[in-house]
């Protein structure tokens, strides 16, 4: 029961959620990630070290040192819940696979415990590291953000060959249920021909049947103000319904995939 | 037999009701004065008969000549006022507070009515009679003294019983449909035959029993007026549609109810009349229409399967009746129209669960309830649907669609705590199966059982105030004296001493509703109302005195939360921590943490001042009290009084709060919620029943909090206190499921009056079948774990917003307030601010 005793770094715990992964769900966000994507609902999510953001007006820690045991305390809360919902545990961050043996035995625990477990990740890590922790994972909610390499790195701050990669192979182990994800961010990917090839890319997976549009959105806006950050999207508008519903049809009339607005 | 015993499929709404529901909002609500005019008529011709005779002939007086409308398009008649919402006034169980409303009635913030100069003066005129003759002074002279003091310092306040019928039961409607009101006056007279001049009881019995056949028949005599009214303008009607439709009615009217139904339309016109005739005999709300999906089930099965009705022309009827329940209203004094606010006659409608033997018994009019709901969009009836583990899922995820509407409608019910609860009052487990809800929350088995739900509202904050004051208010001493605060030396003793508080205050309480419970047998006994609830005609009794099986008083206590919230934090800061001295918390109680006093406290304080001074030897005149009120006001406003005001407030943030799935601080409310629950099913009422506590605070929770000062959770002076077993407002921070944890660590059975548990979501939460999946699986879940009831309201907080400030574009929106759905624009600004500052879960 060693792994019980791993330790990882989160910024919060999120119950009742229900837009990420099957049924009611709780959410714990990994802090660290590799990319810098500029949209980031969660910058506070993305500096592996511990931070203080003002939130309305006050000094917050982010950030907080835990064992798994301890998360799976509050996790093992909801389990009515997941029972009648089929929720579980979902992991998320920033980049999950930026702790991997604090991922591997959460959902290790999780399972063990009889509890579905769910990652969003992008994959973002070399396989093996993937590998070893698909054995533990129901539901991967993969995201592939672009096709085209030069524009991911601009955008994000890395080059997207190792996701790509790192998709097929997820796919191809057989292991988990792969669903790709993608956010839809105006001046980024939002035009037709870029959801398109995600979609199509997406549909040439082994087993993936589902792929979810996720429209940009600026709830993040205030913590980057807390964090004494710029804000770089601050004149982006979110893309209107009846967009998103435009692209959904084009991405599953290239793809055939089931495809879904949100989460 | 497909995959269900049951046809769920929806039916598309008529314009018929769009119309009628137009009509009905049309204009501001009025009172009349027809019926005040009748009954003191009727009074004056019966001086020294016997009262349950004298309430006969009233209620046959008015129900002979009161007018009576036909509104354009009904296709269910009966209607109490001319004027569309309209309502009677029942001066004989009280009239003061109408009078001296006269003038501010059209303005007031909560339930405006109408009220033109006419109906004034007609008034003015009836209720010259009626002094010294209501069951409100005779109840007053019945209390005690002590517990007339604790009402005027507002420990509880039992108005709802004290300045208006009784109302809160479900009467036999299946026997009505059956048999007809010749059938019971044929069950009277058999029982009349039964009875010899020579027993003990004839005297009553025989009185009863003649008053039921009087009461019988004048609803005959009403129906039939509207048989010949319907035939008139049918005679009178141009279209030929209509004149059909009016012929219908007036061979309805002429069939129903005195006989008993032949058809599912008959079903629905009888059913109609016995609720609304229920309603012209006594001013009492609640009245509950129980389990239709039941009871009307046989007609609606028996026309179907032989082909004379279509679906689609059975769910129009009940959409008739849902808009007819909301033609129904009442006007409260301006007090209790904030605590009961919307123009609510929490006419109780449930639909699905189980029946006698355990079975589930969802049918096809269980879903077009829901339906109704949705065509309508009116708060009436209080629609609720009973769940257990047997529940059909699509039964849920079609309340749940209504859920989704914002309507905050339905109520859920669960049946796994509410069976085994009534079991444990004595029912049962037959009866108990077949419950439905009186009012808000209030589970009892229909056709037996005077439960006096919502007998007083106990606030149970005001206990912990006098811990404080060592039993003194307003410098009076009103209870009993537990010692001085500041020389308890252990939480034990603390705690012992707000136990001691509201034993003693729970006792003037139970004094209070049992005088009024008398001074109602006395004064007015029903007699119409008790020949449909067993066993009055046997017995000879009317409910009032004791006729119905099962008798109960259920009093609700309200502000759970803010007293677990509070002793927790007084256990921790002072006892645990020590952080904290009882003279300092004291001292910032009284100063309102520095966040300025109101009127009310300063003279409170000035009075208590002066008083101490007077024990030293001093004299106190007019100009020291003077300088006593200023000093006050300047003292707990000193720097010093705000700094260390702030600095508690700032340590009780910290402590942990009740709602956020803390299991140490969800036991402790537990017990807490013991203190109330406990000592009342100790006491028993004067018709042979006991007490049984409801944990609920219908939308009193504003007003009442309003004369709460600051408590130790942090809770400022005067502002609202926690809404039912509901977390305080703002203190659960850790979402829908762990607020649901909390509040299902509650003991829920002993509460067998009836719980109630408020969340709110944004709509986005239940959006597609996804959204509707996961909110039954939160429902079943907090069920799983033994809550009794819950409800939502769904709506933006963008959108009440809007409809605070645009008023007239928002005249149908409904909000679920506390145990009950109202119209949002016509609650108390209060109450509308406290809606929208809910905690937003699911966002």
């Amino acid at each position: 029961m060693d792994y019980m005793k791993t330790k990882g770094r989160i910024f919060d715990i999120q119950r009742f959620s229900i837009h990420d992964g099957k049924g009611i769900r709780t959410i714990v966000f990994l802090k660290g990630c590799v990319l810098r994507c500029r949209w980031c609902c969660n910058p506070e999510s993305q500096e592996y070290d511990i931070q203080t953001m003002m939130v309305q007006g006050k000094p917050k820690i982010i950030g907080e040192d835990i064992t798994v045991r301890e998360v799976m305390e509050t996790v093992e809360k909801d389990r009515p819940y997941y029972r009648r919902s089929g929720g579980g545990l979902t992991l998320s961050g920033g980049e999950s696979l930026c702790q991997p043996d604090f991922a591997r035995a959460l959902l290790r625990a999780a399972k063990e415990m009889g509890i579905n477990t769910a990652m969003e990740s992008m994959g973002c890590a070399p396989y093996e590291v993937i590998e070893s922790i698909l054995p533990h994972l129901d539901q991967y909610l993969m995201d592939i953000k672009h096709m085209n390499p030069e524009k991911h790195k601009e955008f994000t701050g890395r080059s997207n060959e190792l996701m790509i990669e790192n998709a097929k192979k997820i796919a191809d182990s057989g292991m988990t249920n792969l669903v790709i994800r993608v956010p839809v961010i105006p001046g980024f990917n939002d035009r037709t021909d870029e959801i398109e090839a995600i979609a199509k890319y997406a549909s040439q997976l082994r087993g993936v049947t589902k792929m979810h549009l996720l429209p940009y959105h600026r709830l993040g806006q205030d913590k980057y103000d807390g964090l004494g950050r710029e804000y770089l999207m601050r004149d982006v508008l979110p893309p209107s319904m009846e967009y998103m519903k435009k692209l959904k049809a084009a991405a599953v009339r290239v793809s055939g995939l089931d495809c879904q607005i949100g989460g | 037999m497909g995959l269900y015993t049951y046809n769920s499929e929806s039916i598309p709404k008529t314009d018929r009701i769009g119309r009628l529901v137009d009509h009905l909002f049309a204009k501001l609500p009025e009172i009349e004065s027809a019926r005040a005019v009748l009954i003191t008529e009727s009074y004056r011709q019966t001086e020294n008969e016997p009262m349950i005779i004298r309430r006969a002939k009233a209620f046959e007086h008015i129900l002979k000549n009161i007018p009576i409308i036909i509104r354009d398009e009904e296709l269910i008649v009966g209607s109490t006022t001319i004027a569309p919402r309209g309502c009677q006034t029942y001066p004989e169980f009280s009239y003061e507070w109408l009078e001296a409303e006269f003038e501010t009635v059209e303005t007031r913030s909560a339930d405006p009515f109408y009220i033109s100069e006419k109906t004034k003066q007609d008034l003015r005129e009836v209720h010259k009679y009626w002094k010294g003759k209501t069951t409100s002074e005779l109840a007053t002279s019945y209390m005690a003294p002590e517990a007339i003091r604790a009402i005027d310092h507002n420990i509880f306040t039992p108005g709802n019983y004290f300045y208006n019928g009784v109302g809160h039961v479900t009467v036999q409607y299946d026997k009505v449909l059956k048999v007809g009101y010749e059938g019971i006056i044929a069950e009277a007279e058999e029982e009349l035959a039964k009875c010899s001049v020579g027993d003990g009881d004839y005297v009553k019995k025989s009185h009863f029993l003649e008053a039921v056949i009087i009461s019988c028949r004048a609803a005959i005599t009403y129906a039939e007026r509207y048989a010949r009214l319907a035939k008139e303008e049918a005679e009178k009607c141009g279209d030929a549609q209509r004149k059909a439709e009016l012929l219908a009615i007036a061979e309805n009217c002429a069939h129903v109810p005195a006989k008993g139904a032949r058809s599912f339309y008959e079903a629905c016109q009888s059913f109609w009349f016995v609720q609304q005739l229920l309603q012209i005999e006594s001013s009492g709300h609640s009245i509950s229409p129980g389990r239709f999906d039941q009871y009307m089930y046989p007609y609606y099965k028996k026309d179907l399967d032989s082909g004379r009705l279509k679906r689609e022309f059975a769910q129009e009827l009940m959409d008739c009746i849902w808009v007819k329940l909301n033609d129904l209203n009442k006007c409260r004094d301006a007090a209790s129209a904030e605590g009961f606010a919307g123009y609510s006659l929490f006419q109780n409608l449930i639909a699905g669960g189980q029946n006698k033997d355990g079975i589930d018994v969802t049918n096809d009019l269980s879903f077009m309830c829901i339906q109704a709901s949705m065509h309508v969009m009116l708060p009436q009836p209080s629609f609720s649907v009973r769940v257990w583990n047997g529940s059909p899922h699509e039964f849920l995820i079609k309340a749940a669609e209504l859920t989704r509407t914002g309507v905050g409608l339905p109520a859920y019910y669960n049946d796994e705590v509410i069976i085994p609860s009534l079991v444990s009052r004595g029912l049962t487990l037959a009866e108990a199966r077949e419950y439905n809800i009186i009012g808000c929350v209030e589970p009892q088995k229909a056709g037996m059982t005077e439960g006096w739900h919502d007998a007083a509202f106990f606030n149970m904050c005001r206990p912990l105030e006098l811990v404080f004051s060592n039993g003194a208010d307003r410098g009076e001493q009103i209870s009993i004296k537990t010692g001085d605060v500041e020389q308890m030396s252990t939480f034990e003793e603390f705690y012992d001493a707000y136990k001691a508080q509201m034993n003693y205050n729970i006792s003037l309480l139970v004094n209070a509703d049992n005088a009024i419970d008398v001074a109602h047998a006395e004064r007015c006994p029903l007699p119409y109302l008790s020949c449909m609830v067993d066993d009055c005609i046997r017995r000879g009794k009317s409910v009032q005195e004791g006729g119905a099986v099962y008798n109960f008083t259920g009093p609700q206590g309200f502000g759970v939360a803010n007293m677990a919230d509070s002793l927790y934090a007084v256990k921790t800061l002072v006892y645990d921590e020590k952080k904290v001295s009882m003279a300092d918390y004291k001292e910032a109680l009284l100063t309102n943490y520095g966040k300025g006093l109101d009127a009310t406290t300063i003279s409170e304080m000035t009075v208590q001042i002066a008083e101490g001074l007077k024990r030293a030897g001093k004299t106190v005149g007019e100009k020291e009290i003077e300088v006593i009120l200023k000093s006050i006001k300047a003292a707990s406003e000193t720097p010093e009084i705000k700094a260390k005001g702030e600095k508690l407030l700032e340590l009780i943030e910290a402590v942990p709060k009740f709602g956020n799935d803390i299991p140490e601080v969800d036991a402790f409310a537990r017990d807490v919620a013991y203190t109330y629950t406990r000592p009342m099913e100790t006491f028993k009422n004067p018709r042979g029943g006991i007490y049984q506590a409801g944990l609920y605070p219908v939308s009193a929770n504003v007003p009442l909090g309003a004369q709460t000062g600051a408590t130790p959770d942090g809770r400022l002076a005067r502002t609202p206190v926690a809404d039912g077993v509901s977390p305080s407002a703002g203190k659960d921070v850790n979402g829908p499921t762990a607020a649901a944890n909390s509040v299902s660590r509650l003991d829920h059975y002993i509460a067998s009056n009836g719980t109630l548990f408020n969340q709110k979501f944004h709509p986005s939460a239940l959006s597609g079948r996804t959204g509707l999946e996961n909110f039954v699986a939160l429902i079943r879940s907090y069920f799983d774990q033994k809550g009794s009831h819950m409800q939502f309201n769904v709506v933006s907080r963008e959108t009440l917003l809007d409809a605070q400030k645009h008023p007239e574009q928002y005249k149908h929106l409904v909000v679920r307030v506390a145990g009950y759905s109202a119209l949002f624009t016509t609650l108390s600004r209060s109450l509308q601010d406290d809606i929208i500052n809910r905690t937003e879960q699911g966002l």
